[in-house]
Order: structure tokens, then C-alpha cells, then sequence
């Protein structure tokens, strides 16, 4: 984006734009084989949840301690919040490991987005929200081909008891909402909250600090409100990162559930 | 004094396209709000369908941020 010129100061402020989402640690801007930030930051969560799970597991007794109670918490609430109650208590604990996984990984990368000197969300980079929702997609139409097999899977995406006229119609729009809409809003979502949550701190931050070093009066007050916005809006992206682990899961347990029901 | 805005057009396109599912996310919420409010031992079941709308609402909204980028 073109920077934005503050016109009574004549002072120039560079807004942030996606630019400020390329951090390569190792290697260059143009080779394909870049260490970025965000995927050291994904092998550290993996390395977190795997410390955290082992600690909150090693020592397991009736009266749980801290550790383990929060762990049983997260377990709980994937496992009877999400999984049995949309895949159906006969099939719900074969996914458990899948979705488990994919709560405890989306939740710490997301929190990374304001964990102070992390402070960067992997997921806004879209190659991560890509493989995630790659795993999902595979998961689903798996476990559904096997179910029903291919011709019949095919068969079960127009529910019966239609006119012929309409079979077609619903059968395309069936098949570009499970094969193409799906994945691509199930990536989306989870990029573009944690890209455009970053930006909007960002723009608040670095506002409130050029407006600060560089304002007269007026701007030093409008710069004041703008660092007491980014502490609101810090906590409000707390909010979106649990809601968007949440979703997530949700939905890959909800199109898991899709693909396993008998009839529409 | 005269002053020079310059950026770019798409994220007003954005704005105006974020009202859509600004609305539909509010008539989500209030929905499922009414229902818990009116029998709130059925909250555990509509919560789950209360996010599912507001998961597929968003993402229209989602996709204008996205193309407002990306064009």
C-alpha cells in the first residue's frame, strides 16, 4: 500500500501492510527454502503442547493438580463439546486424537499472536492455515468414501425425494460446496482473522507511537487513545484466537459428523 | 491547508462489503440469545449452531478482506 501522509504534520507514516508478515531468519527474499519466523514459532508450540500434555499427564490421581486439571479441561471440552455432540457418541473417539490436535496447535499458535516477545500469530502466514485445512479435507472425504464407497458417496450428496428436474442443480451445488467452499473458507477464515487481527494491532500500535514521538498537542492526545485502543483491542484479539481455535475444530468435527450420518 | 489521502480503494470496496455479514452476524447472535434466553437449558445445543452461522457469515466478510489485498 502507498504510504499514508499525514497532512498538517507534513511528516511521513509508513502504514503497516503485508509486508510486515515476511520474517525469514535463515536464507534469503527470493530463495524457496526460507526459515521463517512463523515456522520456528509452529516447532516451538509443537515442542510446548508436547512438554505441556507429557507434565499434565505424568503424575495422574483422582484429585487432579493445576496441570492436570487444565489439561482435562481442554480434553473435556474438545471431547464433549465438540466431538460427541456433532460426530455422535458411536464414532466420536476414533477422531478424538485428530481433533484434540488440531485444537491444542491452532489455540497456542493463535495465542502466540499476543504473547508478549512472541507476539506474531503463525497462522497469518497462509501456508500454515493451508496444511491444517489440507488434513481436514483428506480426513473427511476419507472417512466418507469408506463409509458409503465412491459411487455412493456421490449418491448421498442429494438427499432423496426430489424432483428429477433438480437433481442436477443440487447435485453441482453439493458437489462445489463439500469439494471446493469448504476448504477454502475453513484456511480463509482462520488466515484472514489472525492476518487482519495482527494488522489492526499493528496500525494502533505503531499510530500511537508515531503520533506520540512525532504529534503536536492534538496528535499526542489522538495518540494517548490510540495505545488505551490497542490494550482494548489486545484483549478482543484474545477473544478471536480462542473463538477461531474453536471454530475450527468445530466445523472438521461437523464435517467429519457430515460424511459419517446415514441419511440427510 | 489542504491534505492528500492516498491508498488504496479496495479496502473502502471492503468496508461496504463487510455490512453484509455485519448484519447477518447480529441477527445470528440475537437469535441465539432469544432462544437461551427463553429456555436456557438448551444453550449447549444451540451453541454450536449459533457459531456455525457466525463461521459462514464471516466468512464472506472474510473473503472481501482477503480480495482487497490480494486485487
Amino acid at each position: 500500500m502507498s504510504p499514508l501522509v499525514l497532512a498538517a504534520q507534513g511528516e511521513g507514516f509508513t502504514p503497516p501492510g503485508k509486508e510486515d508478515f515476511w520474517w525469514p531468519i535463515l536464507g534469503s527474499d527470493t530463495s524457496a527454502w526460507t526459515l521463517t519466523r512463523p515456522a520456528v514459532m509452529a516447532l516451538l508450540s509443537v515442542a510446548l503442547i508436547a512438554w505441556f500434555l507429557l507434565a499434565a499427564t505424568r503424575h495422574r490421581s483422582i484429585i487432579p493438580g493445576r496441570l492436570q486439571f487444565v489439561g482435562e479441561g481442554a480434553y473435556g471440552f474438545v471431547r464433549e463439546g465438540i466431538a460427541r455432540d456433532l460426530i455422535g457418541s458411536r464414532d466420536f473417539l476414533k477422531f478424538m486424537p485428530l481433533l484434540f490436535t488440531q485444537f491444542t496447535v491452532i489455540l497456542l499458535n493463535n495465542l502466540f499472536g499476543i504473547i508478549p516477545f512472541v507476539q506474531y500469530p503463525t497462522m497469518s502466514r497462509y501456508g500454515f492455515p493451508v496444511a491444517l485445512a489440507a488434513i481436514t479435507y483428506i480426513t473427511f472425504h476419507a472417512v466418507g468414501f469408506r463409509k458409503k464407497g465412491f459411487v455412493g458417496y456421490f449418491k448421498d450428496l442429494v438427499p432423496p425425494g426430489l424432483p428429477g428436474w433438480i437433481v442436477p442443480f443440487i447435485f453441482v451445488l453439493e458437489f462445489v460446496d463439500k469439494f471446493i467452499t469448504r476448504p477454502l473458507t475453513l484456511s480463509l477464515r482462520l488466515f484472514a482473522n489472525m492476518f487482519a487481527g495482527h494488522l489492526l494491532l499493528l496500525v494502533f500500535i505503531l499510530g500511537a507511537e508515531h503520533m506520540l514521538l512525532t504529534g503536536g498537542p492534538g496528535l499526542k492526545v489522538a495518540g494517548i487513545l490510540s495505545g488505551v485502543l490497542a490494550v482494548v483491542m489486545t484483549f478482543f484479539e484474545l477473544l478471536v484466537e480462542v473463538l477461531q481455535a474453536y471454530i475450527f475444530t468445530l466445523l472438521t468435527a461437523l464435517y467429519i459428523g457430515g460424511a459419517l450420518a446415514e441419511e440427510h | 491547508m489542504t491534505g492528500e489521502i492516498s491508498g488504496s480503494l479496495n479496502l473502502i470496496g471492503f468496508g461496504l462489503s463487510a455490512i453484509g455479514p455485519g448484519v447477518g452476524i447480529g441477527l445470528i447472535f440475537a437469535a441465539y440469545i432469544n432462544g437461551v434466553a427463553r429456555q436456557p437449558e438448551a444453550r449447549g445445543m444451540l451453541q454450536p449452531i449459533a457459531f456455525l452461522g457466525f463461521a459462514l457469515a464471516e466468512a464472506l466478510a472474510l473473503f472481501g478482506l482477503v480480495l482487497a489485498f490480494v486485487l
